[in-house]
């Protein structure tokens, strides 16, 4: 059972990313244009650099 | 209170928000110009890059982005260029493009109140997943020093995670107990309070039950009910700043430099404004010159167009039919007739707050109940084991998370949700949060006539009366004017397959009609009193051909598209229907008579109008009023529930709960009903929730609950009362 002693935390960590990942999206206005976002990708006059 | 003082730099703004929205227009002067344009038809990824590489094309247009969610458009633009110019640009490209005021939308931009909510819920998703697991673990049999462990990297998680996500519900809380009152919220921060202190006590004693993963679930599946109760609520209100946004309020001020666009905010009493033929009238005031006839439909009901020369008044709102006019204000902005009547409505408005919604009947029934049983179970219990006070208090908090409305916290929300969400792609935007339950109530309806039954465009009746040659000179008159009843005619012709009359000299005479010389003689289409005819009783329009006597050309009001069928609908329903008016008695009677409405009420004032809701609402009828004009306003919110068009005024919108944004009225009669059935779902919820605790109850308070079993019944009674709503869609 020592083994918990890593695997809690390290899981608790990996967890903690995934919510400062969506933290970041919520402020990068990531969540402002759901339909826009995804036609987006169809078109290739983005390629090079997504628009801001 | 460090809090809401630490948030606002500046103590000005807190208490004048626009104060903010001012300063950073004054500093974006020399800047970039922000221009943003609503864009109605656009669809597709082919429309995006359509619409950005088109404006990025545009002189002076440093960036574009378009978001296809809200269906507009941001750009960024040098101070010089005009969102005319763009306008042009986008139309010109088979795009429609409508201007937005900026400042208008400001306030729907930022949603602070929404991200905190997405915050809040995130968090506790993330720490009720994690705390699920762990308890997993404990429930399958960790014993010992391995349980301890599991409940206090639980605790470590929850404290943190129930002192931040559970901020709304205590804020709440905080408000009704300082009021003096009960609400919903009460028993859940308790229930989340004192699970978590006790919970905490039992660790500490390396116990066997710990509620950290019940106190986590409770807080995310009620913060699930707010969010979305939020969510309907706000993009329901930015649709609604959309419209309001559309009309953005300028005019033309006359000044030393010639005409010059300003914003109708910075005129002064005295300047001079040029009203063009087609435009709304910016500010109260008095003609100084030009003469025209007004269009006052929306402020009076009137459906006849007035004529204004030098001297009338003019109001805010009134539409510009034939000429233009230069008008000396006299009030603009705030101080015209149209603001006061619409800060007016703000203050009826009020009176409606005092709407006891289900939930919160409910929540005074469940309350008290909650605590009593608690507190009761405690005292038993101490009595019972003779003072073990620990195990007592773990029965008594066992009630009190099994009794909490996590169910009803969700049994609004849910159905609210689905069913504006299915009104919404009907056309029909709900404003306010109770206007559903307000809507299944009604029993009375109380249409409004012009512009609100019928479109406001007349169509000319009875052509065929009239003789062929007097018909083409009408033609041939009618098509070089831009009034309305011109236009009208000139296409209701044309249909008919008559051929214009070979006119010369033709010239309008702004505020009087139109006239030209046919064979040499004096060829007239207008008033009766210019053209020498008699007026009859109906709308209409005289033709006189020199030496001839003069002929009518009658009109009829054209209906609403979906008017019947909505008529049609609530009669079905078994509503009673009463049209209200401050047209001409005539005219009413016979609209009545066409649509086949008995109970008709003609040239009432709008006092009288709002009168007459107070009055069926003193006698126990549950009135909605569908109104569009500015005396609509007082009876829209007088009424238990009110609804207008998206044509109709401002002032009248703000006033009304629902705004029906197509221009058919047939999805009215579905509204209703989805109504009816959205209350019947929400009481279907307050049932199950009440068997569910009748069970659950009783195995609390016998010592049987576990932090198993009170994990169990509470996601499955938030699943099943979800799953009821859904059945709205």
């Amino acid at each position: 059972m020592d083994v918990l002693v890593f695997l809690i935390p390290v899981s608790l960590f990996l967890g903690g990313l995934g919510l400062a990942a969506f933290f970041w999206a919520l402020r990068s206005r990531q969540f402002d244009d759901p339909e826009g976002d995804s036609r987006r990708i169809l078109t290739k006059d983005y390629d090079d650099k997504p628009k801001r | 209170m460090s809090l809401v003082d630490a948030s606002s730099a500046c103590p000005g703004c807190a208490v004048a928000p626009s104060a903010k929205a001012i300063a950073a227009r004054e500093a974006s002067d020399n800047g970039p110009a922000s221009i943003q344009l609503s864009l109605p038809t656009i669809h597709c990824a082919g429309c995006i890059s359509g619409v950005e590489r088109g404006l990025a094309g545009a002189p002076g247009v440093r960036d574009a982005r378009v978001n296809l969610t809200l269906k507009r458009v941001s750009i960024s633009a040098d101070p010089g260029v005009t969102a005319e110019a763009l306008v042009g640009r986008l139309e010109a490209l088979g795009y429609e493009a409508h201007e937005l005021d900026s400042d208008a939308l400001a306030a729907s931009e930022a949603d602070p109140e929404g991200r905190f909510l997405t915050m809040c819920l995130a968090v506790a998703f993330f720490a009720n997943m994690n705390v699920m697991l762990l308890s997993v673990a404990v429930w399958s049999g960790a014993e010992a020093a391995t349980r301890d462990l599991f409940h206090w990297i639980s605790a470590a998680i929850t404290i943190p995670t129930v002192m931040f996500s559970g901020q709304p519900f205590y804020r709440s809380a905080m408000a009704a107990l300082r009021g003096g009152r009960l609400n919903m919220d009460v028993p859940i921060s308790l229930a989340i309070i004192l699970a978590v202190a006790l919970s905490l006590w039992e660790t500490s004693l390396s116990g066997h039950h710990a509620y950290f993963d019940a106190a986590l679930s409770l807080t995310f599946f009620l913060l699930l009910g707010r969010y979305l109760d939020h969510m309907t609520r706000a993009s329901a209100r930015s649709a609604a700043q959309e419209l309001a946004a559309l009309e953005v309020p300028r005019a033309v001020r006359l000044g030393a430099k010639g005409e010059e666009t300003v914003r109708v905010s910075e005129l002064v009493i005295g300047e001079r404004v040029l009203v063009r033929p087609g435009g709304r009238v910016p500010v109260d005031g008095r003609v100084v010159e030009g003469a025209s006839e007004l269009d006052r439909s929306l402020m009076t009901g009137e459906s006849l167009p007035v004529f204004a020369g030098p001297d009338s008044t003019v109001h805010a709102g009134e539409v510009n039919l034939t000429g233009p006019l230069t008008v000396e204000v006299a009030a603009a902005g705030q101080e015209t007739a149209l603001h006061r009547i619409a800060d007016l409505v703000a203050v009826a408005e009020s009176g409606r707050a005092n709407y006891n919604s289900l939930a919160d009947r409910a929540a005074r029934a469940y309350a008290p109940v909650v605590h009593l049983l608690a507190l009761a179970a405690f005292l038993v219990w101490m009595w019972i084991s003779g003072g073990d006070g620990r195990l007592s208090l773990n029965i008594a908090v066992a009630t009190l998370i099994i009794t909490c409305p996590c169910a009803m916290g969700l049994a609004v929300p849910a159905v609210t949700t689905a069913a504006s969400g299915r009104l919404f792609r009907k056309g029909l935007l709900i404003k306010s949060g109770t206007a559903l339950e307000r809507l299944a109530e009604v029993d009375t309806v109380v249409f409004d006539k012009t512009g609100t039954l019928t479109t406001g465009l007349p169509e000319p009746d009875a052509l065929g009366d009239h003789e062929r040659g007097d018909l083409e000179v009408a033609l041939a008159l009618a098509a070089g004017s831009q009034h309305p009843l011109a236009v009208s005619l000139a296409g209701a012709l044309r249909e008919a397959g008559v051929k214009p009359a070979k006119l010369s000299d033709l010239s309008e005479v702004p505020g009087y009609g139109i006239e030209a010389r046919h064979h040499g003689n004096l060829v007239r289409l207008g008033r009766a009193s210019w053209v020498g005819a008699d007026p009859i009783t109906r709308t209409a329009t005289y033709l006189s051909i020199n030496g001839q006597a003069p002929v009518a050309f009658g009109f009829t009001d054209t209906l609403r598209p979906g008017a019947e069928a909505a008529i049609h609908a609530f009669r079905e329903a078994g509503l009673r229907i009463l049209l209200v008016s401050g047209d001409a008695a005539a005219a009413v009677r016979a609209f009545a008579a066409r649509i086949g409405i008995d109970d008709v009420h003609a040239e009432v004032a709008p006092e009288g109008k709002a009168a007459l809701v107070s009055d069926l609402t003193a006698r126990g009828a549950k009135v909605l009023m569908v109104g569009d004009g500015l005396n609509d306003t007082a009876a829209l919110a007088a009424a238990h529930v009110s609804l207008s068009p998206a044509t109709a005024l401002d002032a009248a919108r703000v006033a009304s709960d629902i705004v029906a944004l197509g221009r058919d009225f047939s999805a009215l009669g579905d509204a209703q009903a989805t109504a009816v059935r959205a209350r019947a779902r929400i009481q279907e919820n307050f049932a199950i929730s009440t068997v569910y605790n009748v069970v659950a109850v009783p195995i609390a308070l016998l010592g049987f609950a576990t932090p198993l079993a009170a994990a169990l019944a509470m996601s499955i009674s938030s699943i099943t009362v979800s799953l009821n709503a859904l059945r709205v869609r």
